[in-house]
């Protein structure tokens, strides 16, 4: 081999060798917005914050898992519910970080808003570290929300159609939307974990948010990791909406509020301003 | 009864001295107990140092926690969630090994013969001992319903209630309304209730609690016994309207207080006001910043009925007023946190002479004030150590009488030590604590009226569970 070709080979070993250090290195870091986040401070605050539940390995089993339900997530699998990317598709850093800050209603894990957004991206950061996933792969496209469609009688009328027959909600869910469908009994989560659906009717908080916006992000990526599936390939984004139309009468209080956004419109008071803000339906 | 015969007169400083010493002491050396509750980490299975930066010591997310009435807002925070065996108390004591030494302390020259002149000596004790037990109590009764109730005891087992309230939380659905009524700590930005310090020289903020010579030696005489002082770091009795943002970032009280620091039976029918705001903001990777200001104005009896020579409770008259003022603040730098605090006080000359307003003021008489400060610092090595020390002054600006002099009483303190947290998780806490602290008290030895030197070195394990 000649001088010239052994110096190319090893430049280009290095090259890969130090692409390999960006990547990996790429993945001890976070970026929101202008943020970055670093795992290396990240794990101060995981020891702090997370441990207790999510382990010191990142897997779920810490000294709370035994005791807490649903059980704490399994970062090594790189698995998360919240997502604005695809079924399958790793989180985008934005997603952990809206988790972080909003908690998931109902189980173990708060609302970690009181701590600073740098805190919030350096956990990101760490949380990263424990999945290869984050040094192999590349988050998903982000879905793209279309503008959302009026929340009328016909809208809630197609939604109730939807829900019963092609989305089939109702199989795990309940028929009326109880989260008592005849397979909610059977239904475990990545990890054999018995979960239980959403019960629409209790009018408790959404996991992933609660706008709309939130619930369109939930129903066309699933929720990974739980029986929850993504309803992109099957469902058209106006029927998607049209489904939460529909879900949205479901929770308590619906009627109540309805009717006060009738009168307004009655009165001649404007209720909501553009398409997207119009999250609260308007149908009774 | 007029008090004037018996206030402290200029001519009689060293009387008064001596009583200050005995204030101070018994305010020094009386249980000062923290705050800190293992009952939510079981309740939320959170560690210790999701709430505490190192317990009892609150970090921003306690601070909302606490805030919002002892709850998360998971949605599992009203009592019907738990098991029903679950019973949210905790109990707080802290075993020690503790040497105490202070310089300059009046004893008889002939021992057992008090009328032997008195000379000064030091005296220094050593020994294992015991704090004060906490039996704290404290949750949500329901949604947006929240208490806390703390019997606490020095270490003879001798019970009073720290404090004992119950707090609607957000009112109309607002986080900027909840009502307090009860005993209560005030919302002091820099805690004393969950300082990281306990020696009986270090385990307290000489500013919280500090009045002019004189007119400690007033109080603790006894000789107006519905005059019971002030402390800043006193639990008082009262009401209070506070508010916070989501992430108590912004934060105000507002509070009614009797004017009996917080002492139960109503002495005085008299009421105090207290105020506090703070703003915190991030400041990238150093951290979240926090300042604030504060006041209170308070009014204490100089005078007061008596039934066949007792004092009549809730008899007290002719209140002359007091206040202190100040501001404060909470820095983070990475790893160090820094807490900042100045306060102005004030108190009438007839209460900073011990006087009767129905009588004349003595000759030389003004209203005393004073200034002083505090820098603490905490470095936390990570959630199982933390390094602490405080500096401390205190700095008379106006002495009661004019022929003081000008530096009487002034106090300065240090304080260090660390706190190690062998285990840290959600059911219980344990730290092993050391810590030394000084202070010197300038001119008020009772004989001779030099410098007073008090210190204490204490190591114990302090556990709650």
């Amino acid at each position: 081999m000649s001088d010239v070709a052994h110096n190319l080979t090893r430049f280009a070993a290095a090259a890969v060798f130090l692409s390999s250090v960006v990547v990996a290195s790429s993945a001890q870091e976070s970026h929101i917005g202008n943020l970055t986040g670093e795992a290396k401070r990240g794990k101060e605050l995981y020891q702090r914050y997370c441990i207790g539940c999510h382990g010191q390995r990142g897997d779920g089993d810490g000294d709370n898992a035994p005791h807490v339900d649903p059980k704490p997530r399994d970062f090594t699998v790189g698995t998360f519910k919240c997502r604005s990317t695809p079924s399958g598709s790793l989180p985008l850093d934005k997603d952990l970080f809206d988790t972080i800050g909003r908690g998931l209603y109902s189980t173990a894990m708060p609302r970690w808003f009181p701590l600073t957004r740098q805190q919030r991206a350096d956990l990101i950061a760490y949380v990263k570290s424990f999945s290869p996933r984050f040094v192999e792969e590349e988050p998903g496209t982000p879905l793209e929300i279309p503008r959302e469609t009026p929340s009328d009688e016909g809208s809630v009328t197609r939604g109730r159609e939807l829900y019963q027959t092609v989305a089939k909600c109702s199989q795990c869910h309940g028929k009326e939307g109880r989260g008592d469908g005849p397979s909610a009994a059977t239904l475990t989560d990545d990890k054999g974990h018995p979960t239980l659906p959403y019960d629409f009717t209790a009018g408790t908080k959404f996991k992933c948010g609660e706008s709309d916006q939130d619930l369109y992000r939930v129903l066309m990526t699933g929720l990974d990791g739980s029986p929850m599936p993504s309803f992109s390939s099957s469902l058209k984004p106006e029927q998607a909406w049209d489904l939460i139309h529909y879900v949205r009468t479901l929770r308590p209080g619906f009627q109540q509020t309805a009717q006060k956004t009738k009168e307004k419109k009655t009165s001649g008071v404007s209720s909501a301003g553009t398409a997207t803000d119009n999250t609260r339906p308007s149908v009774h | 009864m007029n008090l004037r015969a018996s206030s402290v007169s200029a001519q009689s400083p060293r009387h008064c001295v001596v009583a200050g010493i005995i204030l101070t002491s018994s305010v020094l050396f009386s249980t000062c107990r923290a705050y800190a509750i293992p009952a939510f980490a079981r309740k939320y299975n959170l560690p210790c140092s999701a709430c505490h930066e190192a317990w009892p010591k609150l970090n921003n997310f306690g601070q909302v926690f606490r805030d919002n009435g002892y709850q998360l807002g998971n949605g599992k925070d009203s009592p019907i969630w738990q098991n029903p065996s679950y019973f949210p108390i905790t109990f707080r004591i802290t075993p020690q090994w503790h040497r105490d030494s202070s310089s300059n302390q009046q004893v008889d020259s002939v021992p057992g013969d008090a009328t032997s002149p008195p000379i000064e000596r030091t005296l220094t004790s050593h020994g294992f001992d015991l704090s004060g037990v906490d039996i704290w109590t404290a949750g949500t009764l329901f949604n947006n319903i929240s208490f806390s109730v703390l019997p606490s005891s020095d270490s003879t087992g001798t019970f009073h209630f720290e404090n004992a309230w119950a707090r609607f939380d957000n009112l109309l659905g607002s986080s900027w309304a909840n009502l307090k009524f009860g005993k209560f700590e005030l919302d002091n930005m820099i805690s004393e209730k969950r300082i990281l310090f306990l020696s009986s020289n270090g385990g307290l903020y000489q500013l919280y609690h500090f009045l002019p010579v004189r007119e400690a030696a007033f109080v603790t005489s006894g000789l107006n016994p519905l005059n019971a002082g002030f402390g800043l770091g006193d639990n008082q009795l009262g009401i209070e309207l506070a508010g916070h943002s989501a992430n108590s970032y912004t934060r105000y009280s507002l509070a009614l207080l009797s004017s009996n620091d917080g002492n139960v039976g109503v002495p005085n029918s008299s009421y105090d006001g207290f105020a506090s705001v703070s703003q915190a903001f991030e400041l990238g990777k150093l951290g979240l910043q926090r300042f604030g200001a504060f006041a209170y104005l308070g009014q204490r009896p100089t005078n007061f009925n008596t039934a066949a020579g007792a004092p009549i409770t809730g008899s007290g008259s002719n209140n002359k007023s007091f206040y202190r003022v100040g501001l404060d603040a909470i820095l983070y730098a990475n790893k160090f946190d820094f807490s900042l605090f100045y306060l102005h006080g004030w108190e009438n000359a007839f209460l900073g002479t011990g006087t009767s307003a129905t009588t004349t003021l003595p000759s030389g008489a003004q209203a005393p004030a004073w200034n002083g400060g505090f820098v603490e610092t905490h470095y936390t090595v990570n959630t199982k150590l933390i390094l602490v020390q405080r500096n401390e002054f205190i700095r008379m600006s106006r002495q009661a009488f004019t022929s003081d002099p000008s530096d009487l009483g002034n106090r300065d303190g240090y304080s260090f030590g660390f706190r190690w947290y062998p285990i840290m998780f959600s059911r219980a806490g344990l730290a092993w604590h050391s810590e030394y602290a000084i202070v010197k008290s300038t001119k008020t030895s009772a004989v001779t009226g030099r410098d007073e030197w008090k210190s204490s070195l204490l190591f114990g394990f302090d556990f709650a569970f």
